[in-house]
């Protein structure tokens, strides 16, 4: 059996369950926000239609520009340390045996799947004073008292690179376990140390795809909605945050709708940008 | 926030707060609607993706590749949004906080999952057998039943698997659409933390980390984890 390009109705009839519902319930919602951000908000939580800009007329003040940029300098942190620990990691993970391998996978699906609520939850204890790492320095003689970590940058930093690391490893897994192993056997060969086959060899030769990486979790850290808030103050509150924010507790749908598209627009920038990244390391 | 109303954390050791999550009725009809929505959303997500998935591998039609792309995105792009555009979407529909569409939010949400597990299990799929059987005179049913089914039942199951878990763990799209009306684990927890910290909150977080762990484990036990999970980058991209 070939593949055959359909010809009568009744072989389109398999797509049409799939292709009515992300229609439906994914390109329609998608169009009922873009709407929504063009709308007159009201008092009291409702909106009227109408085709207004003052939603997105209220990015050009000062506050937004502050959130803006730092959603944009908390996602690349994030993304650099999380390639950066990631990296070696995966490197190592694909040279272990088949079994040891099967374990870290499990583990690591097991956190990324675990929700901001539980990682949020879980990190505001660890970093509390009552019940805190603290305690553990103090037991052992390496601080004074416990005090509590939380609320902090670095908590939040620590949350979000906890959550996008499985990410990371996952993204970069691929791409190691086909990277040719002769090529750092042939640099061992000709007397390099394995620290500097790593990175005269086997970063080089993964460049675009760190690269690629590298945008992926940036985009993934952007979508960090409640560890900004759970962890930090609000300084540290992220654009992600601040739509959850403006949609559900300042009921004020329009200007959140206009935030999701400026947002979207942001990430399809990257996911292009990415493509493109992609595209090279395949020419290359 | 937490600590007014607990000045110091539970002393000693106990499993009680455990059977507090199956007994206490608040966290027992949590977990219930979590459960079901986890269930009811993961097979509606895999009931979406396996004939999307089976005509794109059937049929040579280019232009079909717009609904992968659209399954992909919801999965690709900062959950708020698509949490954002589907409670839009039921205010707009007059359904806003009514519990089915809360399955129906998560099925597109997690869509991605079973479709990326799918389409590899497709291409793993030997065309010739297909081709053999076709000769034969089997016709796409009798091929898809006793051919095609058979070899991408693992995938199946996967797919499944992945979107049981995420939908179990999943806060931002679930509050949206029925956060008022509805109580799931994940909402249960956030609500929960604003009175301050109990005991069962962390029995359930662990509870959640034993399920997924289990459920991976199972998985890998039935399927080819690494390979799986080879491919989901590559796709998802």
């Amino acid at each position: 059996m070939r593949r055959e390009p359909p010809r009568t109705l009744a072989d389109y009839l398999p797509l049409f369950f799939p292709a009515g519902m992300l229609t439906i319930f994914f390109v329609v919602p998608f169009g009922t926000m873009i709407a929504v951000s063009f709308f007159q908000r009201q008092q009291g939580g409702f909106y009227t239609p109408a085709f207004v800009y003052d939603n997105y007329a209220r990015f050009l003040s000062a506050f937004f520009g502050g959130v803006l940029g730092f959603s944009l300098m908390l996602a690349i942190t994030v993304a650099l340390c999380c390639v950066v620990l990631a990296l070696p990691f995966t490197y190592l993970l694909t040279r272990m045996s088949r079994r040891v391998q099967v374990v870290w996978l499990v583990a690591l699906l097991s956190v990324l799947s675990l929700s901001e609520v539980i990682i949020g939850f879980a990190w505001s204890t660890l970093f509390s004073r009552t019940a805190g790492i603290t305690n553990i320095l103090v037991a052992l003689g390496l601080m004074g008292e416990a005090k509590a970590l939380t609320p902090s940058f670095a908590a939040v930093l620590t949350g979000m690179v906890y959550q996008a690391f499985p990410y990371t490893v996952l993204v970069l897994f691929p791409a190691l376990v086909r990277l040719d192993p002769t090529l750092t056997e042939a640099a061992r060969t000709l007397g390099a140390s394995p620290l500097r086959a790593f990175f005269t060899v086997v970063v080089p030769a993964l460049r675009n795809t760190i690269t690629a990486t590298l945008i992926m979790v940036f985009i993934f850290a952007l979508g960090s909605y409640l560890l900004p808030q759970l962890l930090g103050r609000p300084q540290h509150w992220t654009l992600s945050v601040l739509i959850t924010d403006q949609a559900i507790y300042q009921s004020n749908m329009p200007f959140a709708a206009a935030m999701a598209v400026f947002l979207v627009l942001v990430t399809l920038g990257l996911v292009a940008l990415t493509v493109l990244a992609g595209r090279r390391g395949e020419a290359a | 926030m937490r600590s007014r109303r607990s000045p110091s954390p539970p002393q000693g050791f106990s499993t009680s707060w455990y059977g507090e999550i199956f007994l206490n009725p608040e966290w027992r009809s949590a977990l219930f609607a979590s459960v079901t929505l986890a269930l009811l959303s993961a097979a509606l997500a895999v009931a979406i993706a396996l004939p999307l998935a089976w005509f794109l591998w059937r049929r040579v039609a280019p232009w079909a590749n717009i609904f992968q792309l659209l399954g992909v995105a919801p999965f690709t792009l900062p959950p708020v949004i698509t949490a954002l555009g589907l409670l839009t979407f039921w205010a707009t529909a007059g359904f806003y906080g009514q519990p089915w569409t809360a399955v129906v939010s998560h099925a597109i949400f997690f869509v991605t999952l079973p479709l990326v597990t799918l389409s590899l299990g497709f291409t793993s799929i030997d065309r010739s057998l297909v081709e053999a059987a076709s000769t034969m005179g089997a016709d796409d049913r009798t091929i898809f039943r006793t051919i095609v089914l058979p070899l991408i039942l693992p995938y199946i199951v996967s797919g499944y698997a992945f979107a049981f878990v995420l939908s179990l763990n999943e806060y931002i799209v679930a509050y949206m659409t029925v956060g008022f009306t509805m109580e799931t684990l994940p909402i249960k927890i956030f609500n929960a933390l604003r009175y301050g910290y109990t005991p069962t909150m962390a029995s359930v977080t662990v509870l959640f980390v034993v399920t997924a762990a289990v459920i991976f484990s199972l998985v890998a036990r039935f399927g080819d984890l690494p390979k799986l999970l080879g491919a989901m980058s590559s796709d998802g991209k």
